[in-house]
């Protein structure tokens, strides 16, 4: 172990050293040849012209290269994989899009996949939205902020251990230790194995998932909220608007914005959502999700790639437009710097 | 706003009550595994977490030592001792002989045993039973007991699951793989995020209109060629596919596109005055860079780290992918993932370890949450 920190730490410094010494070296290098201190006039204004064409690319080249290893490479890849056998190595036309289209396994993964879209980010924004407003008007609403945020910082793992734990069944006669079951036996109902309860169980793990997310609604519909104008507010309550159609006329038209960024960025995070599925029921009961799925097939009786990578390819169609409205977003909003 | 809305009383004592149930839903259900990691593993099964500082009562049975150990006191045979023995003492309600009526007789009470055969036990576990005739045997007497056992709290559970349970190890590899992912991407996405704000060259939109395209791709989509492509790699120069190298980058490459996107629109948002008039001193841009770019940028790299350290240490699909299951490479994550499996019911060690998981994101969280903020607005309410 003390082996591992050692060379951890020796890493470190190579890593960072490295990319140090790139950065500062191609610099010099650059500067060595094309020389703009020390020489004639017009040679200087020369060799800076000719630093400024490649000094931004020394700048990017690292970057560059890791996107297109990491990110660009492989999108192109997964989908030239999709055509081809579990091993990779034959061509098999469309075969693995029709396996797509009729296998049970992927429809309910699909179908599932459809109802976290649909409950999730409206849950998380919905429920974001109320607590912003609501803590709001309260002197303690920081430090009620920080509680419902922090979940954000648990893993999905520790989130889904923290969950079971809540959700926990015992047989019986014995003592329940879940606190759902414990409060419904309290009142006199019937404990229940939420996890296996056919198509609720779902939604039981949803509510995972909402319980994390709904802190980042929550600060970033906040902060939207507080650049609202005082005017817009104060004229709506001196024309005599109650509470709540402040609420829904005033304030909410003017953040749709923030609400719509919050929603796709909870629904990106909904579709490639695996380790809560993983670590609860691993797609049993019904529970099946794409991501989930995909791993499944990735790493199944050897792996299956074609598959995997069909799976992948439909998770990437479903965000893709989003990911045209997040690009003419931005270059609406830069206008070109 | 707070004394223009909800100017009631009620109005705002509702707000007080409403935020109180928010704040009780989303604290309650970490609470109770800090609270049962700190039980004994014995009670954490008897009574829920949310009971622990009461005492826990349990059904328990226990026999009696068999006719060895009879003695004669006033012409009656008579067999003494406690029911604990040299264990932990519990308090006892009641008692009985039958699995049928186990709580029959109250606890100081005597029972009454047919055959002249009496039963007393007291609520400290002494029990006295008395025959008039000798007994026989070496199966002593069956008894069944209610006991209520005092609130016990124990470091036991860190103890047992940090060193023989493997997670200590796992704490270890955790931050062996999140320290180098989280300090590599900040300077290469820095330089990068400095070209594409600052400096002029051809293709900088499409390349910045790439980035953002890249920001939502699934991670999904890069798993089996980079899988394939380490597989590769590791077979052609004979090295494990499955290395730290290989997951440092890995996050690195998956870390990248928020890297510079968000490092971008802050360094494209820094005074304009300030690098013309270093560069009119004859500053070049490497010097630009690393004298003023980078110390003004400091908010925004703090926001950076603390989001790949986050994401990096709660991280469980790269690291199943991309690292292996050894104990010298699995991570916290995966770890507990593996412990949900392998120690189902057993909440003592599920709750330990989920709670030295989130333990470190917790601190991290708790002592740079302004810059998490800053960093969360930047990232996402741009596109507002």
């Amino acid at each position: 172990m003390a082996a591992q920190i050692f060379s951890a730490i020796f890493v470190i410094i190579i890593g960072v050293g490295g990319c140090v010494a790139y950065f500062w070296g191609a610099n010099r290098l650059l500067d060595l040849i094309f020389p703009s201190r020390g020489v004639s006039g017009a040679a200087a204004i020369n060799n800076l012209r000719r630093q400024g064409y490649v000094r931004p690319w020394l700048f990017v080249g690292p970057a560059l290269i890791i996107l297109a290893v990491y990110l660009i490479y492989p999108v192109v890849a997964t989908l030239w994989l999709s055509f081809f056998d579990r091993g990779g190595t034959s061509f098999v036309g469309l075969a693995n899009y029709e396996w797509a289209v009729g296998d049970h396994d992927l429809r309910n993964s699909i179908f599932n996949n459809i109802l976290w879209l649909a409950v999730v980010p409206a849950a998380c924004t919905f429920l974001g939205l109320i607590i912003a407003v609501l803590t709001d008007k309260i002197w303690w609403g920081t430090i009620a902020k920080s509680l419902i945020f922090l979940p954000l910082a648990i893993s999905f793992v520790g989130a889904s251990v923290i969950w079971k734990f809540i959700y926990e069944y015992r047989g019986e006669g014995q003592v329940q230790i879940g606190l759902i079951n414990a409060i419904i036996q309290y009142f006199g109902g019937q404990p229940q194995v939420w996890i296996s309860l056919p198509f609720w169980n779902n939604f039981f793990l949803m509510v995972i998932l909402i319980w994390i997310q709904t802190g980042f609604a929550m600060v970033i519909l906040s902060s939207a909220l507080r650049g609202i104008p005082e005017e817009t507010l104060e004229a709506a309550v001196i024309d005599g608007a109650n509470p709540f159609q402040i609420f829904w006329k005033i304030m909410v038209p003017q953040i749709w914005g923030t609400i719509a960024v919050v929603w796709t960025t909870i629904t990106i995070l909904v579709l490639k959502v695996f380790d809560i599925v993983l670590t609860m029921t691993n797609g049993q009961w019904n529970t099946q999700v794409l991501a989930n799925l995909m791993f499944d097939w990735m790493f199944r009786g050897g792996g299956d790639f074609g598959r995997g990578a069909t799976i992948a390819i439909i998770i990437m169609i479903a965000v893709i437009p989003i990911m045209v409205w997040n690009i003419r977003q931005a270059n609406k909003e830069t206008g070109g710097h | 706003m707070a004394t223009k809305t909800g100017k009631s009383f009620i109005g705002r004592f509702g707000v007080h009550i409403a935020v109180l149930v928010f704040v009780a839903i989303w604290t309650i259900p970490t609470l109770g595994i800090l609270v049962s990691s700190l039980r004994d593993k014995d009670q954490i099964v008897a009574s829920g977490w949310w009971n622990s500082f009461a005492s826990s009562s349990q059904s328990e049975a226990g026999r009696l030592p068999g006719a060895s150990a009879q003695t004669q006191k006033d012409g009656k045979y008579v067999i003494e001792g406690n029911i604990f023995g040299d264990g932990p003492k519990r308090e006892i309600s009641a008692f009985g002989v039958k699995s049928s009526a186990p709580t029959q007789y109250k606890a100081g009470s005597v029972a009454d045993l047919n055959d002249g055969v009496t039963l007393q036990m007291n609520a400290d576990g002494g029990f006295v039973l008395s025959s008039s005739k000798a007994f026989e045997g070496d199966r002593g007497q069956r008894v069944y007991f209610a006991s209520s056992a005092p609130p016990k709290f124990t470091t036991d559970n860190y103890d047992a699951v940090l060193f023989s349970e493997g997670i200590g190890r796992s704490f270890m590899n955790s931050l062996t793989v999140t320290i180098p992912a989280t300090v590599i991407p900040i300077l290469i996405a820095a330089f990068a995020a400095y070209a594409l704000a600052w400096m002029r060259f051809p293709g900088r939109a499409l390349l910045i209109a790439v980035i953002i395209g890249l920001l939502v791709v699934p991670l999904q989509m890069s798993l089996i060629p980079l899988l394939r492509l380490y597989n590769g790699v590791g077979a052609f120069f004979g090295v494990p596919s499955k290395t730290y190298l290989g997951i440092w980058l890995a996050h690195t490459g998956f870390g990248l596109p928020f890297a510079i996107y968000l490092l971008r629109s802050y360094i494209a948002g820094l005074p304009r005055e300030i690098m013309e008039s270093a560069r009119i001193d004859g500053a070049s841009d490497f010097e630009i860079f690393v004298k003023i770019v980078l110390p003004l940028s400091f908010p925004v790299l703090a926001s950076f780290a603390i989001f790949q350290f986050l994401w990096v240490w709660n991280d469980l699909l790269v690291a199943m992918v991309f690292l292996g299951t050894g104990p010298d490479q699995i991570v916290l994550t995966a770890k507990l993932n593996a412990l949900l499996g392998s120690r189902g019911g057993k909440w003592e060690i599920l709750t330990t370890s989920a709670f030295i998981t989130i333990i470190v994101p917790l601190f991290v969280f708790f002592s740079l949450q302004r810059y998490f903020v800053r960093g969360l607005l930047a990232g996402s309410v741009k596109g507002g």
